[in-house]
């Protein structure tokens, strides 16, 4: 037998915020968290950059959430990781320490700072391996499961919730707790500055004067489930279906076509028994580079999806690497479950080759169904639809 | 539905087999750059993109390549519905390195495009994607071992949700001189063959055990 799969739970940790109503809020009020960065610390020259309070998430951990006995280290984005899965947890009654529940995590890059050799003696050189990072989560939650690790560049997110999705309806758990995140590093920034895709600005998703992307750092979490009475909101959304594909064009930039996007799309509508026309919203990639958002109004035109209300959320977060499918599904849920149509941050004059509707100001609309993208290095891309029961 | 192993190749200690059968092996024991750039050279294979690529994206690629050779995929299956989904345990550990070396010093600060844009462990389906011009289901996962339940599992759920009609999936690992891979191609079945190897984890977890077996993969990982 087949079973539903039903979203909900959801807890972001980014610029914006530790749980879904303050960044809701933040969304709301139009506020972004794209600041310029002097620190030095991510980079030789001041940038844009979306970065999480880590004094507030080292007292939030400390207060409430450490290991003493026997002690436990664990590095900042296993903190980030603990705290937005503990948020979830509150809004969910699913038991996960039980074996009915798998922990999907998804990251580009994990512990990626424990390069640095000062980092790694404090922590160990294996923690840098992703699975290591995996067993320190499921361990924390004394979750009896091997985590499901994805790591497929700026799509992981969504093809975690996509797995997911698949392992509950297949009737393999009965609750998946899905969590992407990934840390600000000197690593991702150098090397995005490399592919000289990195905006001096708050980047413009869309628009006619986009010229890059702003970097970000966060955290989300989902819970799916087969039972609708696991979560303490009423009436969680359902996840329909999703697919991801390749371009099989090129690793670093995206189809000009955008044919592999449209073929993860198409294949997402096939599994959730969805067509074009019952969409509400979207929730895209936008990046804010000149190559990816083309790519994407050109998908989307030929999926039939022209005048479906579209956001990217990369004007809020910025990019937040496998972070970025999970924060954004979070936003979405919200905007459906509240009605609202939230604004696409730094969107003003059409910059598209393709009349696709971007959301140009927040305001109420009955929201029932919505479609979410991911693209990424490597040619990949992803799609899931959501729907209200 | 049934799923079949139609063909299987392995990569380890300087040898490949094809089917449990050696196909190629490389005298020299002078480590896994040298190996992939003989092994190249024995199959005649003409990309020069691939000499662009990191250690692990070679493999990859290379073990891809092993395992389509002579195979015209494309015409027996449509190309998105032809899927890629490998697993792997040190991600792209080795590029990561070199990345991070090259940013170590501000004084001396260097990141490259062309090492970064393989810091990620699906470049390698990327790669193989593009050689083979399959669109389909792309995904890398990681796992500490070759894991046959959960590379099973997802292959058969992407099946299950009938976007698949072609799977090339297992295990690719590197990290310098320690490397391994393990690819099968699954399709369904459609002749019910009693010498077709059915596609399941104690399969998956027998042929894992005879490449060890026969030292074509050896054990030390």
């Amino acid at each position: 037998m087949m079973a539903d799969v039903y979203a909900g739970a959801e807890n972001i940790i980014s610029s914006l915020g530790f749980n879904i109503a303050e960044n809701i809020a933040n969304i709301f009020a139009g506020n972004t968290g794209i600041v310029r960065d002097e620190s030095g610390k991510y980079s030789p020259i001041p940038l844009p950059l979306s970065v999480v309070d880590h004094n507030r998430l080292d007292e939030l951990f400390a207060e409430n959430l450490s290991r003493e006995n026997p002690p436990v280290r664990y590095t900042m984005l296993e903190k980030m990781f603990i705290i937005s899965i503990k948020d979830a947890l509150r809004q969910n009654y699913i038991e996960i320490n039980s074996s009915d529940t798998l922990i999907i995590i998804s990251s580009t890059k994990g512990n990626i700072d424990l390069l640095q050799p000062e980092q790694q003696k404090k922590f160990g050189r294996k923690r840098i391996y992703l699975h290591e990072l995996g067993r320190m989560i499921a361990g924390y939650f004394n979750n009896p499961n091997t985590p499901l690790i994805v790591s497929n560049a700026c799509i992981s997110g969504v093809l975690g919730i996509v797995y997911g999705e698949r392992l509950i309806k297949s009737g393999k758990y009965k609750h998946v707790i899905v969590c992407g995140g990934d840390l600000m590093s000197e690593f991702i920034v150098s090397g995005f500055q490399s592919f000289q895709s990195l905006s001096m600005n708050p980047c413009k998703p869309f628009d006619k004067t986009r010229d890059g992307l702003n970097l970000g750092e966060g955290c989300g979490t989902l819970i799916l489930s087969s039972d609708p009475g696991a979560f303490a909101e009423k009436n969680p959304v359902k996840v329909l279906g999703g697919a991801g594909s390749n371009d099989a064009n090129h690793i670093s930039g995206p189809s000009r076509t955008g044919e592999g996007l449209y073929i993860a799309i198409d294949h997402a509508f096939r599994t959730s028994d969805i067509h074009a026309a019952q969409l509400d919203t979207i929730s895209v990639h936008g990046t804010a580079t000149d190559y990816n958002d083309e790519m994407e109004s050109r998908a989307l035109s030929r999926a039939g999806l022209e005048k479906v209300p579209v956001n990217s959320y990369k004007g809020y977060f910025g990019h937040t690497l496998g972070a970025a499918g999970v924060i954004e599904t979070a936003i979405s849920l919200q905007s459906m479950k509240k009605n609202m149509l939230f604004r696409s941050a730094g969107y003003s004059k059409h910059g598209v080759s393709k009349n696709i509707n971007v959301i140009s100001k927040t305001e109420e609309k009955e929201i029932n169904t919505c479609l979410k993208t991911a693209s990424g290095f490597g040619g990949s891309n992803a799609a899931l639809v959501f729907q209200k029961e | 539905m049934a799923l079949i192993i139609r063909k299987y190749c392995a990569i380890r200690d300087a040898r490949i087999s094809v089917d449990g059968k050696a196909v190629f092996s490389y005298e020299g024991q002078d480590g896994f750059k040298k190996f992939i750039r003989a092994a190249y050279k024995h199959y005649q294979t003409d990309y020069p993109k691939f000499f662009k690529m990191d250690n692990l994206s070679k493999l990859g690629f290379f073990s891809v390549e092993v395992l389509l050779k002579g195979e015209d995929i494309l015409k027996l299956h449509p190309a998105e519905k032809t899927g890629i989904i490998l697993t792997n345990a040190s991600s792209s550990l080795e590029i990561d390195e070199k990345h991070f070396e090259s940013i170590k010093d501000r004084g001396h600060y260097f990141p490259s495009p062309s090492n970064f844009v393989y810091t990620l462990p699906n470049i390698m389906a990327g790669e193989a994607a593009i050689r083979h011009k399959i669109k389909g289901e792309n995904t890398v996962l990681i796992s500490e071992h070759f894991d046959p339940e959960l590379v099973f599992c997802l292959v058969e759920l992407a099946f299950k949700s009938k976007l698949l009609s072609s799977c090339i999936c297992g295990w690719v690992e590197q990290y310098e001189n320690n490397y391994e891979s393990l690819l099968f191609l699954v399709e369904k079945d459609k002749n019910n063959s009693a010498e077709d190897i059915i596609f399941e984890p104690s399969n998956l977890t027998n042929i894992y055990k005879l490449e060890q077996k026969d030292g074509r993969i050896n054990t030390k990982a």
